[in-house]
């Protein structure tokens, strides 16, 4: 099975990442809210529309824009005919054609081109182009596969930026990637898929979700009194290493006060404070690893 | 089904044949070059022979005009492929396939699309063969040959429903590979039957007057309809992505 027990929401104007290692199920839950293939079970809704009624499809597929792993651009076309025909095809007037194919070819910086067949384009190129296809027809809500993969590191800078002025318009906007970075950057809430959902929340809520954070505290001077003084607190594993106290913190950014609180009273002098976290790539890396271990 | 968007699709499809000139080649040279061959082969083998008997040259022109269904047979098959699987190659399907279009008018669009020039083609062809035809053979049957009967039924039923099984042939062969010229070789398996009745009509198995064209005529638009069955059941969105080559 490609996807199994998913449950989520996406608010109107939201950035959702869907984060997931290869064959996770992230292309077939996208290609299945798009309405391209059916599900097995269960229900999903877009904007009030059911996904697998025939009729809301049709709906569906009018409010949503796509921008899948894989271009798939007429490369026999130049890249303002690719845009026409799309527009074309959601029966956008010909004024309505002109006018958004123009601002998106401008805002990506494929005005230039707009006559040059897209056969003759870099990748970096075509997958502006591909975002701008799927943006033609102004949809209420864009999916995106991978839009980075493959994209030299200033192409997939310039897709970033694009995604993050997107996000600004406060468009609603699912991001299928395995690019934490990106995912961190850009998207309001993240989820972790490995078949199953394995874990939901901003960015901030999935690192702080992995244990293992540390605080480390350089001291002027230690002693078994200070040390003492911190172990008492039984917050988390406490080690010395020369003058360098290292305790493990559930929730550093309030512990912290107390524990210098408790070295200060035992006269100790305190040098710098920091906190070794875990990431979004710690919290990733455990939560898929878990699911292949299950 | 908006008959607009299967245009907007059969639109682009030709916008993009007419550039590749593997495919424009077979549309215009093959037609041209057989309706030019013909009138020439009536004038040198009169020449040779010092007149083809009026009985033999009837027969020889009845067996040409059978090429105007052999032809149109042959057209689609070069723009179905490239439309449907040069659509897989590109991978450009999926965004085609996430707009709000139904399944039945993309396949009309593709059909529209490979129907259009091959009739325009055939056509073409077959106005120039007869002008010739008549020119060369006017002096010895005293009367103008073509138009007939038998070319008008050619031209205008045999010609499209021929037309319509290489379409339909493409189509199922689309769904099985993945490469443009095995789809269009596949496709193209329809001329063989085609040329079996050249055949037979040459070695007067069979003749190919007004009654035996009509007999073709009913056995392909019953293929016509059952092949259809088995593309569009083919030809479905879900198929196309997960189940097709």
């Amino acid at each position: 099975m490609a996807v199994d027990g998913l449950t989520l929401e996406v608010s109107d104007g939201e950035v959702f990442g869907f984060l997931g290692p290869n064959g996770a199920g992230k292309t077939t839950t996208v290609r299945m809210l798009c309405c391209l293939i059916s599900k097995t079970s269960g229900t999903a809704n877009i904007a009030g529309y059911e996904v697998g009624n025939d009729a809301d499809s049709l709906r569906i597929r009018k409010i949503i824009g796509l921008v899948p792993d894989n271009v798939g651009l007429y490369e026999g076309l130049t890249a303002y005919d690719n845009l026409d025909f799309y527009a074309k095809l959601y029966d956008r007037t010909e004024g309505q054609r002109k006018e958004s194919i123009a601002s998106l070819l401008k805002m990506l910086e494929l005005w230039e081109k707009k006559d040059v067949m897209v056969a003759t384009f870099s990748k970096g190129m075509k997958q502006k182009l591909a975002i701008a296809r799927a943006l033609v027809h102004d949809p209420q809500i864009l999916f995106m596969d991978e839009p980075t993969a493959n994209l030299d590191p200033e192409a997939a800078k310039t897709v970033r930026d694009f995604i993050l002025e997107l996000k600004k318009q406060k468009r609603t906007i699912f991001l299928n990637t395995h690019n934490l970075e990106e995912a961190q950057r850009i998207c309001d809430r993240i989820a972790i898929l490995n078949t199953k959902l394995r874990a939901m929340g901003s960015p901030e809520e999935l690192e702080r979700s992995v244990r293992g954070r540390v605080t480390v505290i350089q001291l002027e001077q230690t002693s078994d009194v200070i040390l003492n003084a911190v172990k008492k607190l039984r917050l988390g594993d406490v080690s010395l290493d020369g003058n360098k106290l290292t305790i493990s913190t559930a929730d550093p950014e309030k512990e912290n006060a107390t524990i210098l609180d408790a070295i200060f009273r035992a006269g100790g002098r305190v040098q710098s404070v920091n906190v070794v976290g875990s990431t979004l790539e710690d919290a990733y890396l455990k939560l898929v690893r878990e699911r292949g271990a299950q | 089904m908006n008959l607009r968007h299967s245009w907007i699709i059969a639109m682009k499809d030709i916008k993009i044949f007419i550039r590749k000139r593997t495919v424009l080649s077979t549309v215009v040279l093959l037609p041209l070059m057989l309706s030019i061959l013909f009138p020439l082969v009536i004038e040198f083998a009169g020449r040779r022979t010092g007149g083809i008997p009026t009985s033999y040259l009837i027969t020889l022109l009845d067996s040409f005009a059978w090429f105007f269904v052999i032809i149109p047979a042959v057209i689609p098959g070069p723009i179905a492929s490239y439309s449907i699987v040069g659509e897989k190659v590109e991978k450009s399907l999926e965004p085609l396939l996430v707009t709000p279009i139904t399944d039945g008018e993309i396949l009309l669009g593709k059909a529209i699309a490979a129907f259009l020039p091959a009739i325009v083609a055939t056509y073409a062809g077959a106005a120039i063969f007869m002008v010739g035809i008549d020119a060369v053979t006017q002096g010895k049957l005293g009367y103008l040959y073509f138009p007939n009967w038998e070319i008008a039924l050619i031209l205008l039923l045999l010609a499209p429903l021929a037309i319509l099984l290489s379409i339909e042939l493409n189509v199922i062969s689309s769904s099985r590979v993945n490469d443009v010229r095995t789809a269009s070789q596949l496709g193209s398996v329809i001329f063989l039957p085609f040329i079996g009745i050249y055949l037979a009509g040459e070695i007067g198995v069979i003749t190919l007057d007004t009654n035996t064209l009509l007999i073709i005529a009913a056995i392909m638009a019953a293929l016509v309809l059952a092949l259809f069955r088995v593309s569009t059941a083919l030809f479905q969105r879900e198929q196309i992505l997960t189940k097709w080559k």
